[in-house]
């Protein structure tokens, strides 16, 4: 079997001492559009945010194609919360799709032609170029979750992490995204996307995560997507495991 | 510039001005950072927590030793930030929370360290004062300003990029804690190039209120950092100079006064985010709706013989908008103005132009249209629909005019049995 595109031994987070995430064991294969399915609260964004280095892990390892995520940077996108920036910024559309590239190019180097032509080509295909000129506050929520798909698309990575790309976008960009999702794993790519609506994962995703602070399954939708696995996903079986969270934060040493 | 002898001979005006346009060229640019970032209260607690430095330099020098001074004010600077970070990261406050401890206890500290001795040099940094300025000052001033611009203009990218979207910089492989503690390491060589024209106290205006007014005047980063530095500049010097002609003036308040000054008359003038144009084009927008409800009334009167008459007289449009005849003359007035209409028979009535026809057609056929969709695809009762499209007429776009058309298969009649003019039929009848 080839090297899975992510694989997580035993990775936990803790916030302020509360464990958050406990100890997921995964390994996704590559070419697969996967599903992070669970209740509010279930550290669906903190595992895309531990395995980014954003937040960092209390213990476990993270390894992309096989190898540590530092030597593997430039093979790796991600694509924030909307929520998480802010728009009024003085930065254009094309300034934002810009930063795609900036990966590649280091902290010094200037940004040159085949930047602005790759940037360009990502918000083409997002149906955003002729917006480039304009501010970012300006936009709508899904004009503003398409800029951020071209700087993911800017990026030319080959596994794309996907914090919530559908809060608040209209059906048209929901259709977009998913349609340019199919098409980025058409192309080989892995693309890893938090989601919140259970009806819609099962017909999106090829593979599915169920989360709810452990990893309560990970494979193929169709041999996932079941009453009993949602049950253990969303019921109420965890509430011991939360408290003792929640002891554990207290009892500070 | 850099050259002490020649600054030796400066006087001290010359002196003065020339730190002013360090001090406002750093603060301008830097505080452009502080004012996206969100960290305006960090330039504040910077301010004061350099302070204690600033007193250490002074009781650990035999005389007013400025390398030692500039260096103590940093390191306490940086031992606050530090500071903060270390409360943030151990308890469950904010960072304003954080800030404030911070802030208070390093100034107590600077202002009961220095009374135990007192040091009249300290004043200076205090309140600030440009006409003590010396030729090393000055050097070690443009130094400093010189390094700040360096780094900022080397790192202008990734400083964008971190303080636009940290996690996504993260993503990328930015050494996102370098850069950040650069950040705050510049910042602090800032507030204490500053100390010595503004003082403690007012160092923070000058961080916030030039980068502040850039803000209002521009959406681009680069430009922001240009007219921020310009106005920075303009204020120091102003400042500058004021205070070296009136005596006893302090430069400090000046500058933050005139640096305010700049922010008020941008507040309201603005061109796009100010108080004033914002007014005016509200005030615009009224009159447009309020022409468009004129031409809407006028339009349903024709409408009720079937569009017999051409005319409207001034008695018809009062009695149609509710108004006195006076009040109705100065509606078809405003029309006339706007091109939307001409006199006719000696001001007793007026006719519409063809463009006065295309806006009337278009009101009514937005409100015909809005109220067909909220009666069939949103399922509102016929009678509650009419107040909704009196507004929504007025900001439907033609785009979604199109799509409407398309979603309710293009229709001909209003939930109320009236016909939805149709812009073509309506020039071609009607004009053509």
């Amino acid at each position: 079997m080839s090297t899975p595109a992510l694989e997580t031994h035993d990775l936990t987070v803790t916030y302020h001492k509360r464990p958050v995430l406990y100890g997921v064991d995964l390994a996704i294969p590559e070419g697969n559009l996967v599903g992070i399915i669970g209740p509010n609260g279930a550290g669906k964004s903190t595992f895309i945010k531990a395995v980014m280095g954003v937040v960092p892990g209390s213990s476990g390892w993270v390894k992309v194609f096989g190898k540590p995520l530092k030597d593997m940077r430039h093979r790796v996108g991600y694509v924030p919360q909307r929520e998480s920036v802010d728009w009024d910024f003085p930065v254009t559309v094309m300034d934002v799709a810009l930063m795609g590239t900036y990966g590649e190019l280091g902290l010094f180097r200037r940004v040159g032609k085949r930047e602005r032509m790759i940037a360009s080509e990502s918000l083409d295909k997002v149906g955003m170029l002729p917006y480039a000129n304009r501010q970012i506050g300006n936009l709508s929520g899904g004009q503003q979750q398409r800029v951020f798909l071209a700087r993911a698309l800017a990026q030319d990575s080959d596994l794309y992490f996907m914090d919530e790309p559908f809060v608040g976008v209209d059906a048209a960009t929901e259709r977009a995204i998913i349609e340019l999702l199919q098409e980025m794993r058409a192309q080989g790519k892995t693309v890893i996307v938090v989601h919140h609506d259970l009806q819609s994962a099962q017909q999106y995703f090829d593979m599915l995560m169920l989360l709810n602070m452990r990893l309560v399954a990970c494979g193929k939708t169709k041999d996932i997507f079941t009453t009993e696995l949602l049950q253990k996903t969303y019921g109420g079986k965890l509430t011991i495991l939360s408290e003792m969270a929640d002891k554990a934060a207290k009892s500070s040493f | 510039m850099m050259n002490l002898e020649l600054l030796a001979t400066l006087s001290v005006t010359q002196s003065a001005i020339l730190a002013a346009i360090l001090v406002g060229l750093s603060c301008g640019l830097l505080g452009c950072y502080v004012v996206v970032r969100r960290v305006a209260l960090v330039g504040d607690t910077l301010s004061h927590a350099v302070f204690p430095g600033v007193v250490a330099g002074f009781m650990w020098s035999e005389e007013r030793n400025i390398y030692l001074i500039f260096l103590c004010a940093m390191l306490a600077g940086l031992l606050g930030v530090m500071m903060v970070r270390a409360v943030q990261a151990t308890t469950r406050l904010k960072s304003d929370a954080a800030l404030g401890v911070v802030l208070a206890s390093f100034f107590g500290i600077g202002i009961l360290w220095n009374s135990t001795n007192q040091q009249s040099g300290v004043k200076d940094f205090l309140f600030g004062d440009l006409a003590i300025i010396s030729a090393l000052d000055l050097q070690l001033m443009g130094w400093m300003t010189a390094l700040v611009i360096f780094v900022v203009l080397l790192l202008m990218r990734p400083l964008q990029v971190i303080s636009f979207d940290e996690g996504f910089a993260v993503g990328l492989g930015y050494p996102v804690k370098v850069l950040n503690f650069i950040f705050f390491a510049l910042l602090t060589f800032t507030v204490v190039v500053a100390l010595q024209a503004v003082g403690v106290v007012l160092v923070s205006a000058m961080l916030i209120t030039p980068a502040a007014t850039a803000y209002l005047l521009t959406d681009r980063m680069h430009r922001m950092m240009v007219y921020s530095a310009a106005l920075g500049i303009f204020a120091c010097v102003v400042g500058a100079l004021l205070s070296s002609m009136v005596s006893a003036m302090p430069p400090g308040p000046v500058i933050a006064l005139t640096a305010t000054a700049g922010f008020s008359v941008v507040y309201f003038m603005a061109p796009r985010h100010g108080v004033v144009s914002k007014w005016m084009r509200s005030r615009q927008q009224t009159k447009k709706v309020s022409r468009e409800n004129i031409l809407k009334a006028i339009y349903k009167e024709l409408e009720t013989d079937g569009f017999q008459a051409h005319n409207v007289s001034i008695e018809t449009l009062a009695v149609i908008r509710k108004v006195t005849m006076e009040d109705a003359l100065q509606q078809a007035k405003s029309l006339v103005q706007a091109g939307q209409a001409r006199w006719e028979r000696d001001k007793a009535a007026i006719y519409l132009t063809p463009s006065g026809w295309r806006v009337a057609a278009m009101i009514v056929r937005n409100h015909r249209l809005w109220e067909l969709y909220l009666t069939d695809l949103m399922n509102y009762e016929s009678d509650h629909v009419h107040d909704d499209a009196e507004k929504i007429e007025h900001i439907l776009g033609e785009d979604a005019v199109r799509r409407l058309e398309r979603d309710l298969d293009f229709p001909e009649f209003d939930p109320h049995g009236m016909p939805i003019p149709s812009l073509k039929d309506f020039e071609n009848s009607r004009l053509g």
